[in-house]
């Protein structure tokens, strides 16, 4: 079909465009700035000043430790989707019984469950573990709620794998483990990075388990350190904005190498 | 696309072959550790909602009494309609910008890759991120409206409900737009070029074509952007924490927010699992009044006839 250039489209574009980055070009710049100096010359005014004091300032107030805590939490999130989504993809894709069935059921229903609301459940159940203000604590919830979005992408990758495939694994009498490690695990790669990924955003960004589930600094992941460092230093603008620019810096880094896995795994999240 | 594929797949290996398949015990480490963070939490709010618990101890049952409590009490009723008012304005901010981003970005313009990589960006980022960057920009003395107070009056959004409601929704469209901009993009992108072109052939315009083509064929897409949209609303409150916490006064606490500050500010943890109880029915109510009204369920496709 032949496109005839429409400038109305482009010029909404144009305007989303603005209000989208806009704002995060009005962050980058106040964060190079003094605080006095951002009071002087205003959110959208030429900057006046030039300091890395905010993120130097940052790490001062615990955002280092808060990064390795993150870090923790997200590494172990996404080990824990992988090891558990693999295994139960396969069996939904390739065993398609009643118990399995069902527990995909199951799963599909646990898209529809907010984690919003049973924070009050899953506090009493952690709080009962003995695992309050850890961050196992946050890890188990955190991972059991990106079970369901991660295993509807994966075995979705896993379905285009032909049966034909299948048939002949099992012409050469492959036991199901096999199939596993032979056929399906290296045929899925697109698959599990997606997940890898989609955990990873999760866990990184979650702030919900951490709020309810942690209290001392010691366990502070980084959203809860901008949230505290809100209700503590709120006044202190180009500090509280540095503080927001690190926290996202891994993950625009990890979108700069693997967007087209994030893409996927988002899409896979609304679009079926 | 895929659950068609598949379906012609399975019809021709009617039952599957003979060859082996993995048990059900593949299944059993997900299922357990699901079943333990996630369904267990489910039955148990229900529970909790007939204790009373601090916190600290164990819950003891004390029957109705949330239950009468959260009749009784003025601001979960007025919660719940701030909730059913944000997500309303939510639905109806964000569905026509994604529909229309979401179909602009399927297409093949100039510099559309540059721009949407762009666009995306809010995705990435946490909604505490984005709450304390937009608490940071908007702050009354030092923010942007208090550069122009011939738009913004006082320069205190978040000083009336009026303003603090504007704010939600605005930082709530910032947010979210571009998620939902994705499910359209993929929904647009597998509208079939036939239609288009008979449509051309037919002499219809843009916007006819718009309307009568893409707007239809989006409705797979519609439906589920539309259901995230209304749980999320419903049961999203960490924005509203950080943004306006609930004020001015109570008058931005919609209930999911009512619910965390009932739970872990006034240690009534017995009212907020009946808050969460409420809101978990409501939420999937509405989402399965929308699959049921629109034949989701079905799972009737767009092409058909095509």
């Amino acid at each position: 079909m032949k496109t005839r250039p429409n400038y109305l489209a482009g010029l909404g574009a144009f305007i989303w465009f603005i209000i989208v980055a806009g704002p995060l070009y009005v962050m980058l710049q106040a964060t190079f700035e003094t605080q006095v100096g951002y009071g002087k010359s205003g959110a959208l005014g030429f900057p006046s000043t030039f300091t890395f004091d905010n993120y130097i300032n940052a790490f001062t107030v615990g955002f280092g430790r808060y990064f390795v805590n993150t870090l923790i939490v997200t590494v172990s999130v996404v080990l824990l989707v992988v090891l558990l989504v693999l295994p139960l993809s396969y069996a939904v894709v390739r065993n398609q019984g009643r118990s399995t069935t069902f527990v995909f059921r199951l799963f599909l229903l646990g898209l529809a469950i907010p984690a919003q609301v049973v924070i009050v459940p899953i506090f009493y159940l952690i709080s009962l573990a003995g695992l309050y203000d850890t961050l196992i604590g946050i890890i188990l919830p955190t991972a059991a709620f990106a079970l369901p979005i991660c295993t509807l992408i994966l075995s979705g990758s896993m379905r285009d794998i032909t049966p034909e495939l299948y048939d002949a694994m099992a012409m050469d009498g492959a036991t199901s483990i096999r199939t596993f490690f032979g056929l399906v695990l290296p045929l899925s790669k697109g698959g599990i990075s997606t997940i890898v990924v989609f955990s990873a955003l999760q866990a990184w960004n979650g702030f919900l388990f951490p709020l309810i589930l942690t209290q001392s600094a010691s366990t502070r992941v980084i959203t809860l350190g901008l949230f505290n460092f809100q209700t503590q230093f709120g006044i202190n603008i180009p500090g509280l904005l540095a503080a927001v620019v690190m926290s996202m810096i891994p993950i625009l880094l990890v979108y700069l190498f693997a967007r087209r896995a994030l893409v996927q795994g988002l899409m896979g999240m609304g679009g079926k | 696309m895929t659950t068609l594929a598949t379906d012609k797949r399975n019809r021709r290996h009617p039952g599957g072959s003979s060859m082996i398949r993995p048990g059900f015990v593949w299944a059993v480490p997900a299922a357990i550790f699901f079943g333990l963070f996630a369904i267990v939490p489910l039955v148990l709010v229900a529970v909790l909602s007939f204790t009373s618990w601090s916190g600290i101890g164990s819950p003891q049952f004390n029957g109705l009494q949330n239950w009468v409590n959260l009749v009784h009490d003025p601001v979960m009723i007025q919660s719940l309609w701030l909730s059913v008012l944000l997500t309303v304005l939510g639905v109806v901010t964000q569905t026509p910008l994604s529909v229309l981003l979401g179909v602009w970005a399927a297409g093949h313009q100039r510099n559309r890759a540059i721009l949407s990589a762009i666009y995306f960006v809010p995705l990435l980022l946490s909604s505490a991120a984005i709450a304390v960057l937009w608490r940071g920009l908007l702050d009354p003395n030092f923010g942007i409206p208090s550069q122009y107070p011939w738009l913004f009056g006082n320069g205190n959004l978040f000083g009336s409900q009026r303003g603090a409601i504007a704010v939600l929704v605005f930082v709530g469209a910032w947010q979210f737009t571009p998620f939902h901009t994705l499910i359209y993009q993929g929904g647009a992108r597998s509208i079939p070029p036939v239609l288009y072109q008979a449509a051309q052939v037919d002499g219809a315009g843009m916007v006819r074509t718009f309307f009568s083509i893409t707007v239809p064929q989006l409705r797979n897409s519609m439906i589920t952007s539309i259901i995230l949209m209304i749980v999320g609303g419903l049961t999203a409150f960490d924005t509203v924490l950080i943004l306006t916490a609930g004020g001015p006064g109570t008058s931005t606490t919609i209930s999911a927010f009512y619910m965390y500050q009932q739970a872990f500010l006034s240690f009534n943890f017995g009212k907020a699992s009946a808050i969460g109880l409420v809101l978990a029915v409501v939420a999937t109510a509405i989402s399965l009044v929308v699959v049921r009204a629109t034949g989701y369920d079905k799972m009737r496709s767009t092409q058909e006839g095509v």
